[in-house]
């Protein structure tokens, strides 16, 4: 079998996806924050695909690595990303006893 | 040597003074009389100064500055020399400078003290703004501040309901006059595109029609003016009113200021007036001198019956304009100025004696307690019934005799008639006040008051004597307007006996009526404990003693009127307010409170509301 652009965008679709709803739906923060990261690394298999298949059909010029170039800014930020939102979620339970998103909502109203 | 700084420094000392005391020396009492007094009497010094050398009328009769220019509109800010406004100049200062120091004694134990001065200089800066007035717009502007003025002193009292309602009255009063003022005003800019007085006056001489059709309209607004300031029927109502104030304000407003202003401003336009408006000035002041004085008869508030008897020779004054005769009204102008200064200074003298009451039938026998102002008093009475040779016999026979030469019989008989009305309720107020016996304690145990009151009493009391036909007043008014039977040269005893060379008829009516008003004052009231007249006359009295219900009259259908309008501007307020601007209120704070439920601090309802929104813009987006 031939895999195809399609076949990755479809992986990263599904993923992107099973990210988005794991962040409406579980309570847990950590949770909520593993399904994020989900949604980031679904983008990124989109644009290591889109590179990568770009390249292939421009066969003049090979170098056509701007979307994996992107990646690896996601990674870093995203990594970054991970050392305070861990550090916020530490801290919030330590306050609240909690890692509830359903008891995070004093902002409301 | 070039002297043209002197006017300004005559016009702007009160002013300065005022300013002073109300910002640097309001604390202290003393300097802040000081500096009022010291700035009004310089400004008279400098007056005697300035028309000694520069003479009746100046050689530069005009300095200005340019003001504002807009368009074709030019505005100067100047100042005017003739013998009008000169002569004007003398007396508003004279007569300011003496009631200044007289307030230094009277009003000594107020402790609006240094508030007092600063009015009174600001009161005197306004009018002499008026006097020196080189154009319409300036003259307006201090027209609108000797308003301003009189309306902080009058209500000076603010505490009192009484004197914060006069002091409303007068100044609504008068700018009901003003609004005709102005229209005037516009009206004759409008036609002969220009404000200044000369540069009018001379379009006028060169062609008297240049007015056109608007002739008429334009004097009867611009005489609308003077009906407010002098107090003219039917806007009579607040000089009476204004009686709240302290006592030397009323002998301030009518005497030197204020009600003066409306007579000077007619004779300094009356070139704008045509034979029609004349006619209605004449007769709109014959009868408001004749109400007044009636009005007079049956007041018993001291100060009340002077200011009647003030409305009633501002008819005089008013009426003579009209004849034609802005020489008699100016010159009668100022030798009411010295009287009535007079008697209301010695009715305040009286007043003070009395510890403030001013009802005349508590009083009587104040001769022998109060002789300074007993005897000044008497003088100011002579001078204003009209007695010869005292300043206002001279005055008023020059007025009667302008009728009589006019041929306004009808004006000359009630002219004659109200000077008869004079001598009888000045002699009933003389008679019931210092004749007879003491009425109540405070009448028995009356003393006279400090020098620095009575000083003032005598000097204007010299003044209302000799005023008359001993210096010539008249002269000085006959060279600004001259008339065909002028003669300049008249010697002293000519002057003093001329009316009855003249004018026969006017000058031995005129002491006709003086006795016939004295004996029948004589008959009423030399032993009289009540008014014997409201028993003979019966209702008529009663209508004198209201004022003949005008305010009544006044009150039951403008204010009325006025009320409903006001009751209907405020529902439409209203309305605007708690619907219009509810609905708005209360919509959005309606759509806050439905929009605030969708705030419900759970993160997942944000980024599923989030998710939803982002499809809707990729639909939107990737579906056409």
């Amino acid at each position: 079998m031939h895999v195809g652009l399609e076949h990755y965008l479809a992986v990263s679709f599904l993923l992107f996806a099973l990210g988005l709803f794991g962040v409406i739906i579980r309570r847990n923060v950590l949770v909520i924050y593993m399904c994020l990261e989900l949604m980031l690394n679904a983008a990124n298999l989109a644009l290591v695909a889109f590179s990568r298949y770009s390249a292939l059909e421009n066969t003049a010029t090979h170098n056509h690595l701007d979307g994996q170039v992107f990646v690896f800014f996601t990674i870093t930020v995203a990594a970054a990303e991970v050392a305070v939102g861990l550090a916020l979620i530490v801290a919030l339970y330590r306050r609240r006893q909690s890692a509830h998103v359903e008891d995070l909502t004093i902002m409301k109203n | 040597m070039n002297l043209s700084f002197i006017p300004w420094l005559i016009l702007f000392l009160p002013l300065g003074a005022a300013v002073v005391i109300t910002l640097f020396t309001q604390r202290n009492r003393q300097v802040s009389a000081t500096l009022s007094v010291a700035a009004v009497v310089a400004g008279f010094i400098l007056s005697v100064i300035f028309v000694k050398t520069q003479g009746w009328q100046p050689a530069t009769s005009e300095i200005a500055l340019n003001w504002l220019t807009v368009g074709p509109l030019h505005v100067d800010f100047g100042l005017h020399f003739d013998a009008l406004s000169l002569a004007m100049m003398l007396i508003v200062t004279g007569v300011a400078s003496l009631i200044h120091i007289y307030s230094m004694g009277y009003m000594h134990d107020d402790p609006g003290y240094s508030r007092f001065f600063a009015c009174l200089s600001l009161f005197t800066f306004s009018m002499l703004g008026i006097v020196l007035a080189n154009n319409f717009l300036q003259l307006f502007i201090f027209w609108e501040l000797v308003g301003v003025s009189s309306y902080l002193l009058v209500g000076f009292w603010y505490g009192k309901a009484s004197a914060a309602d006069a002091a409303k009255k007068a100044f609504l009063t008068n700018r009901l006059g003003d609004f005709g003022f102005i229209l005037g005003i516009l009206i004759v800019w409008a036609t002969l595109h220009s404000l200044n007085l000369v540069e009018l006056h001379n379009t006028l001489q060169v062609n008297p029609q240049a007015l056109g059709t608007l002739a008429t309209v334009a004097g009867l607004l611009i005489f609308c003016g003077a009906v407010g300031k002098s107090a003219q029927f039917p806007l009579h109502v607040w000089l009476p009113d204004a009686m709240e104030g302290p006592t030397p304000v009323s002998a301030l407003i009518h005497a030197a200021t204020m009600v003066a202003a409306g007579v000077y401003m007619l004779c300094r336009v009356f070139f704008l007036l045509n034979p029609n408006t004349m006619h209605v000035i004449a007769y709109v002041g014959g009868f408001t001198a004749l109400l007044a004085a009636v009005i007079a008869v049956q007041q018993n508030d001291i100060k009340r019956i002077l200011a009647y008897s003030t409305l009633s020779q501002l008819g005089y004054m008013v009426m003579a304009v009209g004849l034609n005769g802005q020489a008699p009204a100016m010159y009668h102008l100022t030798t009411h100025a010295f009287f009535k200064a007079l008697l209301f200074l010695g009715a305040g003298s009286i007043i003070i004696g009395m510890h403030h009451e001013q009802d005349i039938w508590t009083m009587g026998a104040l001769r022998k307690k109060m002789p300074a102002t007993f005897w000044t008093f008497m003088v100011g009475t002579l001078a204003l019934a009209g007695l010869w040779p005292f300043s206002g016999f001279f005055s008023k026979d020059s007025i009667l005799g302008q009728a009589l030469g006019q041929h306004y019989y009808i004006l000359f008989a009630v002219g004659v008639f109200v000077a008869m009305l004079t001598s009888f309720y000045m002699f009933r107020l003389v008679f019931v006040v210092f004749y007879n016996s003491a009425k109540t304690d405070h009448a028995e145990h009356a003393h006279e008051s400090p020098g620095v009151m009575t000083w003032p009493l005598r000097i204007l009391a010299v003044a209302s004597i000799f005023g008359g036909g001993f210096v010539g007043i008249e002269n000085i008014y006959l060279k600004q307007f001259p008339t065909e039977t002028t003669q300049q040269a008249a010697s002293f005893a000519h002057q003093i006996v001329a009316p009855f060379v003249e004018a026969p008829a006017a000058a031995w009516l005129g002491i006709g009526m003086f006795f016939i008003g004295l004996f029948a004052a004589y008959a009423l009231y030399a032993k009289a404990d009540k008014d014997p007249l409201p028993e003979k006359l019966g209702a008529l009295s009663r209508a004198m003693r209201n004022r003949f219900y005008i305010d009544e009259f006044y009150e039951a259908t403008f204010i009325r009127v006025h009320d409903a309008l006001a009751a209907v501007a405020a529902g439409i307020d209203w309305c605007i307010e708690n619907v219009f601007i509810g609905l708005i209120r209360g919509g959005t704070d309606f759509t806050g409170r439905g929009l605030r439920l969708l705030q419900n601090g759970n993160v997942q309802t944000y980024s599923f509301l989030f998710a939803l929104g982002v499809a809707f813009v990729l639909y939107l987006v990737l579906a056409r």
